[in-house]
């Protein structure tokens, strides 16, 4: 007992050593370091300051943040309403037709992020088709900018995490038991109705996961508004790039990205709580509707 | 309205149908223009392989997806053996420390990839102040932002990823194997050489894989921990799309596409045919 002890100690030890020195410690110096002044030459001077932190009330930030919970929050709402209809079509599809569409949304997802920003630079392009076309079609000027703006910061955002939003819900959805909603409809429920009461429930789990992988990397995008945002359209991310490449201001970055570390973390930690409560809820709930099989379960 | 009417509503094909079209115009297009003898996507001049000889012969591209190979190489080696490490240490841990154990595993995948990449500078750039002189005086070290430094990064975002696939793979793993073996005289080692790591193989190698790709794609982690002149694809690319959008990265991103696609479509056959089975 005792020497299975030990062995396990020893086998866990170099992965815990490597994540306290190369994710723990430098968390925790991205936090010291907010409290850090810089120096002359872009280095970290000593002792220890407020300002950086009093420096984040300057007036450009709060917009900066608002942006950046904004376009988050807008890019999830998008693509997980749209993740939502296309999971039930893919889960209700014919086997052969639904290996395909499956895989024509996971090529886009495993394809490099670059070239997929990339590709929306070309379709934006202002000598592009697409912009050509709208044009000729009486819907956009010749001097209209397609790109480096926050809709097109918003248009590749979706592009980028629909297949993430997709692949949870599906994945709760394919084991979804689908003569629910035609006992519904036969009990006089409208399709829209037995879709919102029945399967939306049903598919909760996979929903709040959507939400938080796609809310999160959404929340510390940096590559695509760089990318294809203009000035007006900064976020979060690239204030911090700034902070580091351009500005050399180190612990200025430390404070931005504490605050964004912040701004993950405790919606993250209510959401968990949130489905910790409900999974109790729900489980006590089938201990009550059906004891015998609870209990055989339970060793 | 009758009910029968909107039995099986269109509605959730015609979105798929538009995700679709969303996720493919822009591929499409690159796709098209790649083959165009023209610079602009706009007007079509005529068919020309010009952008793919011009693909081969820039050698800054093949220099920079060497780089990416070795780095993803050694990125992978590490972080499946430290991930696999952990997965097994979690899966057996009665301790209390587990909790913080599987939060340390756990998180860095939740955690936006700019705030993993500034947070692993920061503590470059702090132990090269606090002990760079000291080290290079006493041992003849120079600590500085390369090759290296990218490589501890990605292994240190690439082993959750692995942990968490082997550690999947070794939920569903059925102890009475292990019970069996030990009943009839195994010893610890032999067990776990003759019955865990070929059960938990597969997972291992789904979580490489896992690993070498996230690797390959990263671009964020690596702009933050790298040198001066090191270039990776992903770094290549981004240099070059500062500049508007040369041709060339439309025949880099079709060859791109080809490969995924190769890939999607080998790994997809091979689940299904292990399920059907």
């Amino acid at each position: 007992m005792k020497r299975a002890k030990l062995a396990n100690f020893l086998i866990g030890t170099p992965t815990f050593v490597w994540l306290v020195v190369f994710y723990a410690l430098p968390v925790l110096i991205m936090f010291l370091l907010a409290f850090k002044p810089v120096d002359a030459n872009g280095g970290i001077g000593d002792g220890w300051t407020l300002r950086t932190v009093m420096e984040l009330r300057n007036p450009s930030y709060p917009s900066i943040i608002w942006r950046t919970a904004w376009q988050g929050a807008l890019s999830t709402a998008l693509c997980i309403m749209m993740a939502v209809p296309i999971s039930y079509q893919l889960a209700r599809m014919a086997p052969r037709w639904r290996n395909l569409s499956l895989m024509l949304i996971i090529v886009p997802f495993w394809t490099n992020f670059l070239i997929r920003i990339y590709a929306w630079k070309v379709f934006l392009h202002p000598h592009g088709a697409f912009k050509t076309a709208l044009v000729w079609l009486g819907l956009a000027e010749p001097s209209t900018q397609l790109l480096y703006n926050e809709w097109a910061v918003l248009a590749v955002m979706v592009y980028t995490y629909l297949p993430y939003a997709v692949l949870p819900i599906y994945a709760v959805a394919e084991k979804f038991d689908f003569s629910l909603l035609d006992a519904a409809k036969d009990l006089g429920a409208s399709s829209f109705y037995a879709f919102r009461r029945v399967f939306l429930p049903g598919i909760a789990n996979g929903i709040w996961t959507a939400l938080m992988v796609v809310l999160i990397p959404a929340l510390g995008a940096y590559l695509i508004p760089s990318l294809v945002g203009g000035p007006t359209s900064e976020l979060l991310g690239d204030k911090i790039a700034q902070r580091v490449f351009v500005d050399r201001n180190l612990p200025h970055a430390s404070a931005l990205s504490a605050l964004l570390m912040l701004a993950v973390f405790l919606p993250l930690l209510a959401g968990l709580v949130l489905r910790r409560l409900r999974e109790a809820r729900q489980s006590t709930e089938a201990e009550r509707q059906a004891p015998a099989a609870a209990k055989e379960v339970r060793p | 309205m009758s009910r029968r009417c909107n039995r099986n509503s269109r509605f959730p094909f015609y979105v798929l149908m538009f995700a679709m079209v969303f996720l493919y115009t822009p591929l499409v297009m690159v796709a098209v223009a790649s083959f165009n003898a023209s610079k602009y996507g706009g007007a079509w001049k005529e068919f020309s392989l010009k952008w793919y000889v011009q693909l081969f012969h820039t050698g800054a591209i093949w220099e920079a997806l060497v780089n990416t190979l070795v780095i993803a190489l050694l990125a992978t080696v590490f972080s499946t053996v430290l991930g696999t490490l952990s997965a097994l240490a979690l899966h057996r841990s009665r301790s209390r420390l587990k909790g913080i154990y599987y939060a340390l595993v756990h998180t860095p995948l939740v955690v936006p990839d700019i705030l993993l990449g500034i947070s692993m500078l920061l503590l470059f750039v702090t132990v090269m102040d606090v002990c760079g002189g000291w080290l290079e005086s006493l041992f003849g070290l120079r600590l500085e932002l390369g090759m290296t430094t990218v490589v501890i990064a990605h292994v240190t975002f690439c082993l959750s990823y692995v942990a968490m696939v082997v550690l999947g793979r070794l939920k569903e793993f059925d102890n009475s194997l292990l019970e069996a073996a030990q009943d009839l005289g195994a010893s610890g080692l032999y067990t776990f050489f003759h019955v865990t790591l070929p059960v938990i193989m597969p997972g291992i190698v789904a979580g490489a894989l896992f690993a070498f790709t996230l690797s390959i794609d990263d671009f964020v982690i690596t702009f933050f921990v790298k040198g001066a002149g090191d270039t990776t694809l992903p770094i290549y690319i981004q240099s070059a799309m500062r500049r508007g959008t040369p041709p060339v990265l439309n025949a880099l991103s079709v060859i791109f596409l080809l490969l995924t696609f190769g890939l999607v479509f080998v790994t997809q056959n091979l689940l299904s045919k292990g399920k059907s089975e």
